[in-house]
């Protein structure tokens, strides 16, 4: 079945959280006004750590405690970071959105909940060490070594009961399932800065085949934590210099590599219908998806062929030539081998046009929040298409064959945009979204 | 409307590494249920598993140097893969599209090590504030931790190490649902076949938390079984005393295929892709709903994809290959979910537990549990939930107890469903042209 013989699919709300701040417009007027998010880590003392900025929230933006309903608010307690950010990111959305959910009205829901999906992208969680630690420490052998069986009879029993639960991928969607009441399909994608454009697609596929008439899509990931910003530092991708300004070049010929960030964001993906009948309001279509794999020389390397394949499948599903495409939203690491792929497939689709394309970069913003990057550049895509304007692009003064310079905002004429992502792992997807008919 | 058939199907068990030895074992009710040697489990509070043994993955690919350091989920998914992949005869194929052909998983994350671990944080932990050091924890990390040990971890790495054994270049996706995630992403790849997004899809699922983390996480919780006689005894589903799950560890592959792509290359299928349903309890994260909510709602979804009346005159599916953990929680709502579903024929409907015997697979359990419904169905017998010496009377299903036996079956359903609420439910047929 082509695309266009299927039920059409709209973004009918947008919830991000970053480290400007919870909602659209926090990230959006951030955005332009040219204020990055990132700064010096102040969750816990970096500077064993050769990349020692992220993009952190303050440490007062966002209390999850404070937007749960009250019969929730115990199980925060066996929240990690992550599940923080996509419970904080979905009731962003839910408001956005405008509609009643479990979460926010004792009237019955705007949407059956048996009809509404949640596909919510995950990374490795890394478990807060601190935590951990403070067990593994009552098995400390007196000559310093770690007494496994010690560990195994009275150590672990340091451990809070729950703290399996807190760490799981799958808590993300199901927190928010719980707090939302959402019992149609759910799942958890897991493909690094490819998680929330697959979450997407699959609340799509979801939808087109009738199994739900809404999802709340997209993805989270919290980088700033010692573990998981080590991690990062295993992939060689992260810049060691510290200058928060203008660390993250994407596309510069001498970009120096990506930082950290926590954050994401959860999309309502809805049917046309569905979003009809409500009267709610539609930021946006989505016209094509491609989803490929990479088969290169290591998970660290991707191909640009999966990547240009991706882009041109979502093109075909979208019926519209390249030469429609207003503005490319990229992944835009500033890791060079990533960025060299996104270009080189970016030209085998666009050719001689690509340069005057003009691309809207958020990680310097935001910085890589990795599962939740996907929705955020999806959302600030929307945001752009509502808004008919382009953001302060921050970057190098040149880049090569790319429109992705350092640049003031301006108004444009925007009907079609391009987000593009490919990842750690060689998942690579590309969505084309459409401007809501005004 | 795309049929999607399955011409291909590998595992690698703790009963054994090749289809027909672990299915042989399977009908003679045999256990691969014993003592954990992969790390000194001795004072733990569980000391049994189902582990992997006998494997080494560097038989089962091309060129290991290809693959690097892959992580212990990434080669039980190659062994697996392999297995599938020359089944289903592509390895003498040779006009397969790449980027049509995808791959969908189920993947678990790869084993943390936990002795650097403990070694570092112990190490880096300050006694006058209470917490990491983290600048010590940042120094010791780096002299102690191997990087690729670190990033294999991510779960998408299975399918990163699969695709670029085979070249698959179509759509990938990697879902980790806790124990529902392999059953979700065989669903989720028979649905974009269904699209039309791609002509054949490698899935399955591979997992392994058999490492000291992960059976103190699930000690813990208190889900793991902590049965201190024959280990060969201990997972005992839908028994009376039942006493929690045995961690297993594994993969399971299969090869999906449009209809019309697998009889054009002359592939035989061995069974249909019918019905696949998908829930969320939305209700608790520590508890399954007390109704059985999301399992049922699973159910129905997968009967209704698969056009089958639940309460038709007749059983309307020949086996159920259950969920059935072991834990006094799950065997009691899936039983009363499986009876909402099906009403008066639930009584007639075989239903087993292969995790009686090989322990329970985790993100990998949906898919040796689908392979094994098929096998089912290719050998007219229903291999049973064995340790079910004591029943639960409030269980009153037919669970297959202890010994295998004969069986037409046509039809089966496979459930899993994953902590924190997922729900997923396939049903297969025998490919009937």
């Amino acid at each position: 079945m082509v695309q266009s013989d299927r039920e059409k699919v709209v973004i009918s709300g947008v919830g991000i959280i970053s480290a400007l701040g919870v909602g659209i417009d926090a990230l959006w007027d951030a955005m332009c006004e040219g204020r990055t998010g990132i700064k010096r880590i102040e969750r816990f003392d970096p500077s064993g750590f050769a990349s020692q900025i992220a993009g952190e929230l303050e440490e007062d933006a966002f209390k999850v405690r404070k937007i749960v309903p009250k019969s929730h608010r115990k199980a925060t307690k066996v929240m990690c970071r992550d599940t923080e950010l996509a419970v904080g990111a979905a009731a962003s959305c839910v408001e956005d959105a405008g509609i009643q959910t479990a979460a926010t009205s004792e009237e019955d829901p705007t949407l059956n909940p048996d009809r509404v999906g949640c596909h919510i992208g995950a990374g490795l969680i890394s478990a807060e060490l601190n935590e951990l630690a403070a067990a593994l420490v009552t098995s400390k052998k007196e000559d310093g070594t770690f007494d496994i069986a010690h560990w195994g009879s009275e150590g672990m029993q340091n451990l809070t009961p729950l703290w399996l639960l807190k760490y799981l991928p799958n808590m993300l969607a199901c927190h928010v399932t719980i707090v939302h009441d959402l019992r149609g399909p759910s799942n958890t994608i897991t493909c690094c800065e490819a998680s929330s454009g697959l979450s997407i697609a699959e609340s799509r596929r979801v939808i087109q085949r009738g199994d739900a008439d809404a999802c709340l899509s997209g993805g989270a990931e919290d980088r700033v934590n010692p573990l998981a910003l080590y991690r990062q530092h295993c992939t060689n991708r992260l810049a060691t210099s510290n200058d928060s300004s203008a660390v993250v070049t994407p596309f510069a010929q001498d970009a120096q590599g990506t930082v950290v960030g926590e954050g994401g964001g959860i999309l309502l993906i809805e049917s046309e219908t569905s979003c009809h009948n409500r009267d709610g309001q539609m930021w946006c279509t989505i016209e094509g998806i491609g989803c490929k794999q990479a088969t290169g020389e290591c998970p660290l390397k991707p191909d640009a062929t999966a990547l240009t394949n991706a882009i041109q499948k979502a093109l075909d599903e979208s019926g519209c030539d390249a030469s429609a495409i207003d503005v490319i939203v990229p992944l835009g690491s500033g890791v060079p081998e990533f960025d060299t792929v996104e270009a080189n497939a970016l030209a085998t689709v666009f050719g001689d046009r690509l340069n005057e394309i003009p691309m809207i970069t958020t990680i310097p913003y935001t910085g890589n929040c990795m599962a939740g990057n996907g929705a955020i550049a999806v959302g600030i895509a929307a945001k752009a298409l509502k808004e008919q304007h382009l953001p302060v692009r921050l970057g190098a003064e040149d880049t090569v064959n790319v429109q992705a310079q350092a640049a003031p905002s301006t108004d444009a004429t925007l009907n079609y945009a391009l987000v593009v992502s490919p990842s750690e792992g060689g998942q690579c997807v590309a969505i084309v979204l459409k401007r809501g008919e005004a | 409307m795309t049929r999607v058939v399955i011409t291909g199907m590998g595992w690698i068990t703790p009963l054994g590494n090749d289809i027909d030895s672990v299915w042989k074992r399977m009908v003679a009710s045999e256990s691969g249920i014993g003592k954990i040697d992969r790390f000194d489990a001795s004072s733990f509070p569980t000391t049994i598993a189902g582990q992997v043994r006998n494997f080494d993955w560097t038989q089962y690919v091309k060129d290991p140097s290809k693959h690097g350091h892959p992580a212990m989920n990434s080669q039980f998914a190659l062994g697996a893969a392999k297995q599938a992949w020359e089944q289903a005869g592509l390895h003498e194929f040779d006009a397969l599209n790449a980027d049509r052909a995808g791959i969908y998983l189920g993947a678990g994350e790869g084993v943390l090590d936990f002795s650097a671990h403990s070694t570092i944080d112990t190490h880096a932990w300050d006694a006058e504030d209470g917490m990491i050091d983290p600048v010590a924890w940042a120094k010791f990390a780096s002299e102690r931790l191997e990087p690729w040990g670190e990033v294999e971890q991510e779960p998408n790495m299975p399918l990163w190490h699969v695709s670029k054994e085979y070249g698959l270049m179509g759509p990938a996706f990697n879902c980790l649902t806790a124990c529902a995630a392999s059953t979700q992403a065989i669903g989720e790849a028979a649905s974009v076949l269904k699209q039309g997004d791609a002509d054949i899809m490698l899935s399955g699922g591979t997992h392994t938390m058999l490492h000291a983390l992960g059976i103190t996480g699930f000690n813990r919780l208190t889900a793991l079984s902590t049965f201190d006689g024959n280990p060969e005894e201990a997972s005992k589903p839908f028994s009376r005393d039942r006493g929690g799950f045995v961690m297993g560890e594994g993969s399971g592959m299969l090869v999906l295929e449009t209809l019309e792509h697998a009889l054009a290359r002359g592939a035989t299928p061995f069974a249909e892709i019918v019905g696949f349903g998908s829930s969320a309890d939305a209700y608790r994260i520590t508890d399954l709903h007390p109704e059985g909510r999301g399992p049922a709602a699973a159910m129905h979804g997968a009967l209704k994809q698969a056009g089958i009346n639940p309460s038709s005159d007749t059983p309307p599916i020949g086996y159920i290959s259950a969920h059935g953990t072991g834990t006094q929680e799950n065997d009691s709502i899936e039983t009363m979910a499986i009876k909402k579903v099906f009403g008066e024929n639930a009584k007639d409907i075989p239903v087993s537990s292969i995790k009686s015997m090989m322990g329970h697979l985790i993100a990998a359990a949906g898919s040796v549990e689908l392979i094994t419904c098929i096998m089912t169905m290719q050998t007219n017998t229903l291999v049973p939930t064995i340790n079910l010496k004591n029943p639960d009377p409030e269980l009153d299903l037919d669970y297959v107890p202890n010994t295998s036996r004969e069986s037409d079956v046509d039809i089966c359903m496979s459930n899993s469903f994953g902590f924190g609420g997922q729900n997923n439910t396939l049903v297969v047929k025998r490919y009937d042209d």
